[in-house]
């Protein structure tokens, strides 16, 4: 109705939208100029970079010259610690996604789905104690971890209670598969998995599972994002018809039967976004690395994003830093569209193109969201 | 969460107020069906204990003694209490001046994106020009390139445009965001046209229009842009990290970084960091507390269809 409004006072009154054009580009000018400059033509000037050999003495323009993909083949293909770095922080970022989206997803939608009972008293308490951990910034939340997981700290107190000896977690670079495999007996690796594996590391240590001290870091992603999307399932929760519940109910379905039968298919688009935001989120993780001691203990807490980092501002490898953060780009942009390859037959619909197009829209304006938020990133 | 519709706020609005159909009350309970209920409600309120004790032992941690800190960790009174951690911060740390800096950039960033953010998505969703669609389309390609790969780059072009270790290289890339104005369109295309219509008629130029009438009916949507500008800008870290280098520039998130990383490595000093990380959380949690129902609504408003 709107639209036929406009066309209509178009038609008619062509005087009163006359200069329209002229102030559509004038509002739309500074967020073009801001961020053209500062987003669009520094990431061509980096993917220059990660093409040359510049040594961050001057401007990259004029003083390097274009030396092809040497900066990619010495992370990907050339033997040595760029490769095997590079393939240490992918395992440890890959430990990371695999056991920080299942968890915080789960955790959300199980705090989501108790806060909104109806009967439940003091709901709006509840949601406000989840949900807190979310608003601190990722430098407060990760300097209390730090304190509560000393080797004397709160956290060992607590295990202590239950007669377990907690680990050293921050200094502690032992995998976790690796010290279950050491309580079987198994200590060293079998012959089968010491051979070398992709990227410069061996495929014993690519099962190590995540180190003690990265495990910390995934405590601190699931307590500081279980929040957030416990709101965004509390937002589908609401949105499923009190009837289709009571429908369940009346139908004989019990509680775990009503949720897995009837609550868990709608909350699939919701689910769906959590899963995204939390891949595309977990990818990113810089803050807490370089809080922790950058990649410290033995490395096991590296992650791609800090190592393109480290490699450029300390190393001043710049080149090589730029391939490292493009090659990141490229992993997270084939993990976007892999999610829009699984919701591709989802939406059978007349809207649904334009149904796809507006969530992959909400989709990165939540994920921008989020990692205004924190860490979660 | 992202979105933001009158229709989603007005939902939002009266999620509380709606009416409940009673379903089995209290006094119909079963006996197993209570024991039930209180088991639960138990294992939410130890939950919702892990999550705020971290917060409640900080607190405590940052009056103790260094000495006291490390022995005690969990306990929620100090053995002596012991003000030397803030102490430190307004002496030996230069608290204050990051603050002034966290202060000054954020306050920038937040008006800045608000200001921005809007006058852009009342153009692409409004006023009627070539290439709309185009860049439009531009905008939602940008929204996916994920911050984190952005840091090189950013240092690359500060440097470039003579504008590292500067206010203004801190400010200026953060002034305006893809999804703020992703925000601004999707609410002010649910505003009916026909009020500006109106205004328009009466004579009233198109920005005249946009201030007086439009923008104060997307009041919603403005407060949602500003509390996430606030808390973005507030917390942000990597951007600082990359942007300058001058111990001057500190903002209250590299500083307290410097001072973790300095102190790790110099003894047991956890109540200076505790005090300063509880410090520069105030800001948000008062933004949290102030605007907790507008954040809590939108947010539930937010992923409708």
């Amino acid at each position: 109705m709107a639209r036929t409004l406009t066309a209509g006072a178009r038609g008619s009154r062509g005087g009163i939208r006359s200069g329209e054009a002229k102030f559509g580009w004038l509002f739309i000018s500074p967020a073009i100029i801001i961020i053209g400059l500062f987003l669009v033509v520094p990431i061509l000037l980096a993917l220059y970079v990660s093409f040359s050999n510049w040594n961050g003495l001057g401007s990259p323009i004029g003083n390097s010259k274009v030396i092809g993909t040497g900066n990619y083949e010495k992370v990907l293909i050339d033997d040595g610690l760029s490769k095997s770095d590079f393939g240490t922080s992918i395992r440890n970022n890959l430990y990371y996604v695999l056991l920080v989206v299942p968890l915080q997803t789960t955790l959300a939608l199980f705090l989501a789905v108790q806060v909104n009972r109806r009967v439940l008293k003091g709901r709006g308490l509840f949601r406000t104690a989840f949900y807190f951990p979310s608003v601190t910034s990722s430098i407060a939340i990760t300097s209390i971890f730090l304190f509560l997981f000393t080797a004397s700290g709160a956290v060992n107190s607590v295990l202590q209670w239950f007669g377990v000896n907690g680990p050293n977690w921050f200094n502690d670079p032992s995998g976790v598969i690796h010290n279950l495999l050491a309580g079987a007996g198994v200590t060293s690796a079998p012959a089968a998995l010491a051979g070398e594996g992709p990227l410069g590391i061996s495929w014993w240590e690519w099962l190590s599972g995540p180190s003690v001290a990265m495990s910390t870091l995934i405590i601190l992603a699931v307590f500081t994002t279980s929040g957030t999307f416990m709101l965004l399932f509390i937002a589908a929760l609401q949105n499923i018809s009190g009837e289709i519940d009571e429908a369940a109910v009346m139908d004989g379905a019990g509680g775990l039967r009503k949720f897995f039968s009837v609550t868990l298919p709608m909350l699939t688009p919701t689910l769906f976004t959590v899963l995204t935001l939390g891949l595309i989120g977990s990818w990113q993780l810089f803050d807490q690395v370089a809080l922790t001691g950058g990649g410290a203990p033995g490395k096991t807490v590296l992650t791609p994003a800090y190592l393109a980092y480290d490699t450029s501002f300390t190393e001043l490898k710049w080149g090589q830093g730029a391939a490292i953060s493009f090659i990141l780009f490229v992993i997270i942009v084939a993990l976007t569209l892999f999610q829009r390859y699984v919701l591709r037959d989802r939406d059978v619909g007349k809207k649904a193109e334009r149904n796809r197009i507006r969530r992959d829209a909400e989709i990165h304006a939540s994920a921008a969201r989020a990692t205004y938020q924190e860490g979660l990133k | 969460m992202s979105t933001l519709t009158p229709e989603t706020a007005i939902q939002a609005d009266s999620i509380e107020a709606k009416p409940r159909p009673a379903r089995a009350g209290r006094r119909g309970m079963s006996p197993r069906a209570r024991t039930v209920a209180i088991i639960s409600y138990l294992g939410l309120i130890i939950l919702a204990l892990v999550y705020i004790y971290p917060f409640l032992i900080s607190i405590a941690g940052s009056f103790k003694t260094d000495a006291d800190a490390t022995a005690n960790p969990l306990s929620l009174l100090p053995q002596t209490w012991s003000f030397a951690a803030y102490d430190r911060l307004f002496t030996d740390v230069p608290l204050p001046r990051w603050a002034m800096n966290s202060t000054i950039i954020t306050l920038c960033v937040t008006f800045g994106r608000v200001f921005f953010d809007s006058i852009a998505g009342y153009a692409l969703s409004r006023l009627k020009f070539r290439g709309r669609g185009v860049i439009f389309a531009s905008l939602i390609a940008i929204m996916a390139v994920p911050g984190v790969v952005l840091l090189i780059p950013r240092f690359l072009i500060l440097k470039e445009l003579g504008l590292f270790n500067s206010y203004a290289g801190m400010i200026l890339p953060l002034v305006v965001d893809a999804a703020g104005i992703f925000i601004m369109k999707q609410f002010f295309e649910s505003i009916p046209v026909s009020v500006e219509e109106a205004a328009r008629i009466d004579g009233a130029g198109v920005f005249r229009t946009f201030w007086t009438i439009v923008l104060p009916m997307a009041r919603p949507a403005v407060v949602t842009l500003f509390i996430l500008s606030f808390q973005g800008s507030w917390n942000e870290y990597a951007h600082f990290v990359v942007s300058r280098q001058d111990a001057d520039l500190n903002t209250l998130t590299t500083g307290v970084a410097s001072l973790v990383s300095g102190q790790l490595g110099s003894g047991n000093q956890y109540p200076l960091v505790l005090a300063s990380a509880l410090l520069m959380t105030i800001p948000v949690a008062i933004m949290f507390f102030i605007f907790q129902k507008r954040i809590m609504n939108t947010t539930e408003g937010g992923e409708k269809g």
